[in-house]
């Protein structure tokens, strides 16, 4: 396993997609930084099972929407492992309804969990990146509100929207010091954010099966890797032909 | 801040932020421009990030747009240090 200067930070980590990206990118060689908000059992779950394969790991705790969130997690990572040369914005919440019923306060998490965190967190990592010349940002957005929509998200589809549009902006300002900022946008992939849709929905995907979260954090891995150096800007689509 | 910062030290910290980021170092001169050195938005955002370490200054994005030369770099810094 190679070992590296810079470490990884993952936000949301404790399960699902996150979980699975903090595996993989361990296994490349990367020490990582496992956020969790509430997840106090399933963090170091996911740490321990990273040690156990032989990666470096820490669980670091903190919602990702609380002010000054942003400079406390990159710190407390750095303290406890090295420079972030990696980030993974991969904290991601929805709370569906039609437009006519969602609440301020569903629109408002919504769009700070998914996009404002986001942004802070790599504003913040960035810093450190342009100056060594080197790192790697890459987003977790989705399908919805990027190449198709569903009704009762307009909340979760503008946040996703944004995410992306922040991925290209900052992509293009940050190029030429040697970092890159890219999104990955999946489809249908099985986790508890998706326990309830119906095997209808799936249907409509081409592949005609969720996708798994190891099959997410491939790209991940890959975009966060030396060899992913000229793709910068880009949104990296996992999806089963869903958008095709 | 509590000591007060000399033009001279800032004028040392804004050449050697800046001759790390490529101009040659005798080219940077109070009246030199950021043009003609080449240095660019983004090279300027991160020769704030080094006078905000040294010097606790922080200068926004209208700031650093309305500087053109190091001379006038340079006294911003002193000036908000101040
Ligand atoms: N599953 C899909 O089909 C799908 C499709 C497209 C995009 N995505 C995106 O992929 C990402 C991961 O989704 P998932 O399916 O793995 O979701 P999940 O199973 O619900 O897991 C979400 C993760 O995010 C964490 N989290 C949520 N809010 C947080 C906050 N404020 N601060 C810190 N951590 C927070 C959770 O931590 P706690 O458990 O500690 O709360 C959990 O680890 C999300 O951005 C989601 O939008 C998922």
């Amino acid at each position: 396993m190679a070992t590296r200067e810079t470490c990884a930070l993952v936000t949301g980590g404790s399960r699902g997609i996150g979980a699975a990206i903090a595996r993989a990118l361990a296994a490349d060689g990367w020490p990582v930084a496992v956020n969790f908000r509430s997840g106090e059992a399933a963090a170091p779950a996911v740490v321990d099972e990273i040690v156990a394969a032989g990666g470096t790991a820490v669980p670091v705790a903190g919602d990702v929407s609380a002010p000054g969130a942003a400079e406390q997690l990159l710190a407390e990572a750095e303290r406890q492992l090295a420079p972030i040369g990696a980030l993974v914005n991969n904290a991601g919440v929805n709370a569906d309804g039609l437009a006519l019923q969602l609440e301020d306060d569903d629109w408002n998490r919504v769009i700070e969990t998914n996009l404002s965190a986001a942004f802070r967190l790599t504003r913040q990592a960035v810093r450190g990146m342009i100056r060594r010349r080197h790192g790697r940002v890459v987003n977790i957005a989705s399908v919805v509100g990027t190449t198709l929509t569903n009704p009762g998200q307009a909340n979760y589809a503008a946040s996703k929207a944004g995410l992306v549009a922040m991925t290209k902006a900052i992509a293009v300002e940050v190029a030429r010091r040697g970092v890159t900022v890219n999104a990955v946008a999946p489809g249908f992939i099985a986790t508890e954010m998706t326990a309830e849709l119906t095997t209808g929905t799936l249907e409509a995907v081409p592949a005609r099966r969720a996708g798994r979260p190891e099959e997410v954090a491939a790209s991940v891995r890959f975009l966060a890797s030396d060899e992913a150096a000229y793709i910068t800007g880009a949104t990296l689509v996992v999806d089963g032909g869903l958008s095709a | 801040m509590a000591t007060t910062v000399t033009a001279e030290q800032v004028e040392t910290v804004v050449a050697d932020a800046l001759a790390e980021l490529g101009p040659d170092r005798e080219l940077i001169k109070r009246d030199a421009t950021f043009e003609e050195l080449d240095v660019d938005s983004l090279d300027l955002a991160e020769l704030s990030q080094v006078v905000e370490e040294k010097f606790g200054v922080r200068l926004k994005g209208d700031d650093i747009a309305s500087i053109k030369t190091v001379g006038q770099a340079v006294d911003l810094i002193v000036s908000k240090a101040g």
